[in-house]
């Protein structure tokens, strides 16, 4: 069920390179959020829009989120710092099935889809049994993020663009090498990254599931602005659109029009 | 304190009612408030058959409101009577229906349609922005107006209240092309035609191209032309374009509006009707207004 709860900050992280990290306390919603699943923040007077930020923690009552400064709402957001309370909307959409994607899953994440993929991957380890795997790319060296955190929970693989950290490529070259090893995908980031991602899991057959973003309005599922091109489910030539908000943000990359 | 308002015989027990496009169904935001504490709730734009709407990007943001080119994505008038009227009518509110054609004959048939279904008022929707056929081409010119209203309201067994579109040189002409057609109320205004445009990749944000402002932005433009219509013609008019709070409600009645739509307001916070007639009950109690219906044009100039 989605609620409006009024949160507080009680932690703030600058992680360089206008990354930052809030942790607020959310215990209306983080007593039923699940991995893959999103907040959707109001960032000050001047920003009419909410915000949609992937959850990347919840511990007890507190829930951390990674953001990227790219407008005048998350530099707003970047401000906050602890006893600042914000305007949430969450749990909101439909987040990763995880039991699908079998005993050793691999959580893919690009950039500043890493975030939510320590949540997914905390999950499959603790409440699923499996034995998963991460897989996570960035364009450099100093934007690497969360790498002892997934570490803790298996194995990772850490890849860049410039080869200044792991390996010198793209998380997709990464999962060619070590396919064998998954029983499923599920994957965050840019879209080259996640259509490169499903065409592997496709040729596979391994079960993927994709986090896709798209501008929002509502968050919940009213307004429809979000759409994301879907094929027609009868397997028929043509699309029809789904919401990124309500009918995912993850969907299995099979349904989706790339 | 008597907020009821009365709209061509159909008795709202407040002037709250949802835009047209911002509220689904109401399935989404019943979760956070009972829908039976609106006025009345108008419905996503209907078409004849089920539309999938335009591409994404359908929104952009822009200083105090958003443009948008959903483009009247919907699942047809077919699936909203089985489906949606009867969630609807589970609660204590009046359901307005909006529909939109992209020819004449399509209204016809929309308005007889709908008219026979359990809906209280029909809003019909001649001016939509993001369509390529109809929509906000039949709402710019007077003749046009003339000639799709006066069709669709031999059909309608339901007061028909006509949308209208702000993106017109005078909007008392179209008022009263569409009352002198036969329209039982007005209500006003739809989005008004805008672009953005990505200076980074040179290209425009939206889709297709141009959308639909709404939001703050835009209210000082629909409180102007709500009072322009409300000095053409004495129809019901129901007030919207960028309402967020019980005192900008107050200002549309002021203008000249009988009832009110929220609408991107609600993108914003979920609980703004809500808000809003606690604002507007704030507001008649510190002024000592009695009866809602008083405050309509009450604008002392």
């Amino acid at each position: 069920m989605v609620k409006q709860e009024i949160c507080m900050v009680v932690y703030r992280e600058e992680r360089g390179n206008g990354l930052y990290a809030l942790t607020m306390r959310a215990p209306r919603i983080a007593c039923c959020a699940q991995p893959g699943q999103f907040l959707h923040i109001a960032c000050g007077e001047g920003n009419l829009l909410r915000r949609p930020i992937s959850i990347c923690n919840v511990q007890g009552d507190l829930i951390k989120i990674f953001f990227e400064v790219k407008g005048s709402g998350t530099a707003w957001l970047a401000r906050r710092g602890p006893r600042d309370v914000l305007d949430v909307l969450g749990p909101l959409g439909h987040g990763f099935d995880l039991p699908a994607l079998g005993a050793r899953p691999v959580m893919i994440g690009g950039g500043i889809g890493v975030p939510p993929m320590l949540y997914a991957m905390r999950a499959a380890r603790d409440a699923c049994n499996a034995q998963p795997s991460a897989i996570l790319g960035f364009r450099s060296r100093n934007l690497i993020l969360l790498q002892s955190q997934f570490e803790e929970l298996g194995p990772t693989h850490i890849c860049t663009d410039d080869g200044t950290s792991g390996v010198h490529g793209f998380v997709s070259d990464v999962l060619q090498d070590h396919l064998r090893e998954y029983t499923g995908i599920c994957a965050c980031g840019p879209r080259p990254m996640l259509k490169a991602v499903a065409e592997i899991a496709a040729q596979a057959g391994l079960p993927c599931q994709v986090s896709l973003e798209e501008r929002m309005g509502c968050g919940i599922g009213a307004c429809l602005v979000c759409a994301c091109a879907l094929k027609l489910k009868d397997g028929q030539e043509g699309v029809r659109y789904g919401h990124v908000c309500k009918d995912g943000p993850v969907f299995d990359a099979k349904e989706v029009v790339w | 304190m008597d907020l009821r308002v009365n709209l061509c015989g159909v008795e709202l027990k407040n002037p709250i009612t949802t835009a047209s496009g911002t509220f689904g169904f109401g399935h989404e935001y019943h979760t956070f408030f009972d829908l039976s504490r609106l006025g009345g709730v108008g419905v996503k734009g209907l078409t004849p058959t089920e539309r999938p709407g335009n591409p994404a990007p359908r929104i952009a943001e822009t200083p105090s409101g958003i443009l948008n080119c959903v483009g009247l994505q919907n699942p047809g008038i077919d699936r909203f009577i089985e489906e949606e009227i009867p969630f609807l009518r589970q609660f204590d509110t009046k359901i307005i229906a909006n529909v939109s054609g992209s020819t004449v004959e399509e209204y016809e048939g929309m308005v007889e349609k709908i008219s026979d279904a359990d809906v209280d008022l029909i809003e019909m929707n001649i001016s939509c922005p993001n369509v390529k056929c109809g929509g906000m081409t039949f709402g710019t010119q007077p003749g046009m107006v003339e000639e799709v209203v006066g069709a669709a309201k031999k059909k309608a067994k339901k007061p028909l209240i006509v949308k209208l579109s702000p993106n017109v040189t005078d909007i008392a002409e179209i008022a009263r092309a569409a009352v002198h057609a036969g329209a039982d109320a007005l209500s006003l205004i739809n989005t008004l035609l805008g672009m953005r445009i990505d200076v980074d990749t040179r290209k425009p944000i939206l889709s297709n191209v141009m959308g639909g402002l709404s939001g703050p932005a835009v209210f000082p433009v629909a409180v102007r032309m709500v009072y322009q219509v409300r000095q053409a013609v004495d129809v019901p008019i129901i007030g919207m374009g960028g309402i967020r709070t019980g005192r900008d409600v107050a200002e549309m009645l002021l203008a000249g509006a009988n009832a009110v739509a929220i609408g991107t307001a609600l993108f914003a916070d979920p609980l703004a009707p809500v808000k809003a007639l606690e604002g507007l009950e704030a507001y008649m109690q510190s002024h000592g207004v009695e009866r809602v219906a008083d405050l309509t044009g009450a604008v002392c100039l």
